[in-house]
């Protein structure tokens, strides 16, 4: 993907020109692309006049900011204390095990995505895991295996 | 409409709209919070305005998008106004049914009610569901009730009219010592009273003559959800609170930091303030005071240790989260160096009450020493999660058992987990203590930000406690030796004694280092860490013996302490499990009895969710 340096730029300046903050606009690029690409660390240290060096401390420093590409598919599984005492840690197994990632990890294929986040508050569905936004309650390792299947049978028939 | 001038302009406004408030006409009030959001309360509201528009009944009613009411676990919710009937549980293709027998024809879906699992009667009004009983709500009243996004919906129910009036009536000095009469104490775990916090800071201010105010809305607490709920649902009363505080102190602008975790109160905010300084209650001159007030919203990106208020404050400015050394706090030296107060959403959302009823009233409820109400999200092992206010000194039985319904299946409570990563655990033969700042304190929790998690014999205490190391140690922003190695030392060991390799003196070297880690760690965030464990360590050593010296858990949780095997009586040989084993380790054939070959099982726990002869046995 070529990356538009023009619209990281109107990013930066927005912000930049409000009351915002270096962290505000990398959330703002953060948000658009779901990570960010190391010209976005480059302009934003420019034009906040920081050294590159704390651009990168701020963007290793927080768990939104992430330095590599995500997958198309992003699943969140909530690792909050509730969801934790009814069994998230069984799906979260599950799905390391399924794609063979570690959380934080992207498949290979670019497909998958998968993170923790530590709670949504949602804490009556616990567990809950989040699937492109779609939030799915009460899951077990079953309807884990469920949720990727249609993910994956869907993208096949998008590609048919 | 035009900004509003003078106080005068605001009460006319305020009258008109209160005015032409009727709860007797018919409305329908959907729960929009995130909670039911996520069981899809946005598909129930669109389908309810389609199904009306289709009906065109001759006297429109209205369908309103409301904030959390707290009742999650019968989500998505909705109140029939004027008889306030209540439905629960609502899914899509209820609507058209709900539309045409309850709206039109005036007949009561059964189905839907409320049923008391006590009694199991069905229960018709939101004000008799026995999940309401026994709350105090002074803080979430307005949510269930008002659209967040509407400023007119709460100054018809009396908002801003204690703005108005410690503007016209009071001056800054007055406020504080409303403030500090009324008891009120930081609801974001510390207990700090709020009015001296504000005394000392308005000092500081009047000498630098610059200073902020914050609001802490970064709610990190795992299974912890009050500050959202309050922000999603009525975010003007934490801006009314903050103006009066601004007012009080002299400080001309403040921040709401918030988690960009909660999409949804982020965005009622910053409508709410949008809303706020088009009617000219933020700005220049609110109401022709003389006073300015802007507010600005900081969002924070995932990093548990901005909820302490100097790594906070060092996010506002741009920077890495970390934490400094107190002193200076920041009601002498906080954000760019200037004074600063810091309250959290619950605190910021008390003061309107207290300024509009009298601190006399306010502090007419709770204990001697702990005043008001307290939000708690009452999460786990629960029958009805949800969110609940009650007024301090109410016991924790009469929150688990009478709001909350007790625990699932009729199983017995264990513990009741408050106070997240920072605090500890309430044993059952603590039960009745009652729910007050010193009270917890003695038990070795805290009243914390009101994360409340129950647990019943299916939590195993050991991993429990290992949960929360994990939380911060992966938490822990690493500037200071005791709390990056010391919460990793605490972690190893833990991890050990749950995966069946504890030894003797495991319980002794965690107590030793729990104890350095508090004494020497450089903020709150460490300080607080070792208490979950040493709190499961007074009330649960047993089972920590448990897992070091036999070798079992007993809640048959740690993975590396349990086997799963096939009840031979309880199974038919489906080949279920088999089928869906990921590890390959259950053999068998159709019609005959499986077995697991222990030595390939992962524990995974797969065939246990999959099996519905109940026929998996865990030990």
């Amino acid at each position: 993907m070529k990356l538009p340096v023009s619209e990281i730029n109107d990013i930066i300046n927005r912000e930049a020109q409000g009351e915002g903050s270096l962290i505000a606009a990398l959330e703002e690029i953060q948000e658009c692309y779901h990570y960010l690409p190391p010209e976005a660390l480059l302009l934003a240290s420019e034009r906040f006049d920081v050294p590159l060096a704390q651009a990168y401390s701020v963007a290793t420093f927080y768990n939104a900011f992430s330095l590599k590409p995500k997958g198309k598919h992003r699943l969140h599984v909530c690792t909050g204390t509730a969801c934790h005492v009814r069994g998230s840690p069984q799906v979260l197994d599950r799905l390391q095990t399924k794609l063979d990632i570690k959380p934080g990890g992207t498949t290979r294929d670019r497909l998958f995505t998968l993170e923790t986040v530590n709670c949504l508050g949602a804490c009556a569905l616990g567990p809950i895991v989040v699937s492109d936004g779609e939030y799915s309650g009460q899951m077990t390792p079953q309807k884990a295996d469920q949720l990727l299947k249609n993910i994956t049978r869907a993208e096949a028939e998008a590609k048919r | 409409m035009n900004r509003l001038e003078s106080v005068a302009e605001f009460q006319e406004w305020q009258a008109g709209l209160a005015a032409g408030w009727d709860e007797s006409k018919p409305c329908l009030r959907v729960c929009d919070g995130t909670g039911c959001r996520a069981l899809g309360s946005r598909q129930v509201l669109a389908g309810l305005r389609e199904e009306l528009r289709k009906t065109r009944l001759d006297t429109p009613i209205e369908v309103v998008g409301t904030g959390c009411p707290g009742f999650c676990e019968c989500g998505p919710l909705i109140t029939i106004y004027p008889q306030r009937l209540s439905y629960q549980k609502i899914r899509p293709d209820d609507v058209p049914e709900i539309v045409h027998k309850t709206l039109i024809g005036g007949e009561i879906i059964e189905r839907l009610l409320y049923t008391d699992p006590q009694t199991g009667q069905h229960i018709h009004t939101e004000p008799d569901l026995p999940f309401y009983q026994k709350q105090k709500r002074l803080v979430l009243d307005f949510n269930g009730r008002i659209d967040p996004t509407r400023i007119e919906d709460y100054v018809a129910l009396g908002g801003y009219t204690s703005l108005a009036k410690a503007l016209a009536t009071m001056t800054p000095e007055e406020v504080i010592v409303e403030v500090k009469a009324s008891g009120l104490r930081g609801r974001g775990g510390a207990g700090f009273p709020a009015g001296l916090k504000w005394e000392l800071c308005r000092k500081n201010v009047q000498a630098v003559g610059a200073g902020y105010i914050i609001c802490n809305a970064d709610e990190g607490d795992p299974g912890a959800f009050m500050d959202r709920s309050v922000m999603e649902g009525n975010p003007h009363r934490v801006i009314e609170g903050m103006i009066i505080g601004a007012y009080a102190i002299g400080a001309r602008q403040g921040y709401v930091y918030i988690r960009a975790e909660y999409p949804l109160a982020v965005e009622n905010l910053k409508i709410a303030i949008q809303r706020a300084e088009q009617v000219g209650l933020l700005g220049k001159n609110i109401l022709g005071s003389g006073f300015d007030f802007s507010l600005g919203v900081r969002l924070g990106a995932g990093a548990f240790v901005c909820g302490e208020e100097t790594a906070l404050m060092a996010s506002i400015e741009g920077r890495i989260g970390e934490p400094r050394p107190r002193p200076p706090y920041p009601a002498e030296s906080g954000l760019w160096g200037k004074p600063t107060n810091i309250n959290n959403v619950e605190t910021w959302a008390n003061i309107p009450i207290i300024i509009g009823q009298g601190s006399q009233a306010f502090a007419a409820i709770g204990t001697k020493k702990s005043k008001g109400t307290k939000i708690f999200s009452v999460v786990g092992k629960i029958n009805n999660t949800g969110l609940v206010e009650v007024p301090m000194g109410i016991t924790l039985r009469e929150v688990i058992y009478d709001i909350g319904g007790g625990i699932p299946k009729g199983k017995p409570f264990k513990a009741a987990q408050l106070g997240g990563p920072s605090g500890g655990c309430v044993p059952a033969a603590h039960l009745d203590v009652p729910i007050d700042y010193e009270s917890l304190t003695a038990l070795g929790a805290i009243m914390g930000s009101g994360g409340m998690v129950v647990t019943d014999e299916d939590t195993c205490m050991v991993d429990f406690a290992r949960y929360f190391m994990a939380f911060i140690q992966e938490e822990s922003c690493g500037k200071c030796g005791p709390c990056r190695m010391g919460t990793k030392a605490m972690l190893a060991t833990l991890e050990r004694i749950c995966a069946g390799k504890g030894q003797p003196g495991d319980i002794e070297y965690l107590l030793e280092l729990a104890e350095e880690v508090k004494r020497s760690s450089l903020c709150g965030l460490g300080q607080t860490a070792p208490n979950p464990v040493l709190s499961t360590i007074r009330y649960f050593r047993d089972e920590y013996e448990a897992h070091i010296l036999d070798k079992i858990c007993p809640a048959k949780v740690c993975k590396g302490l349990i086997t799963y095997s096939v009840i031979p009586d309880k199974c038919t040989g489906c080949m279920v499990c088999l089928r869906n084993c990921p590890g390959n380790a259950i053999t068998g054939a159709k019609k005959q009895v499986h077995v697991i070959d222990a030595g390939q099982c992962t524990r995974c726990g797969m065939c246990l969710s999959v099996c519905k002869f109940d026929a998996i046995l865990v030990q």
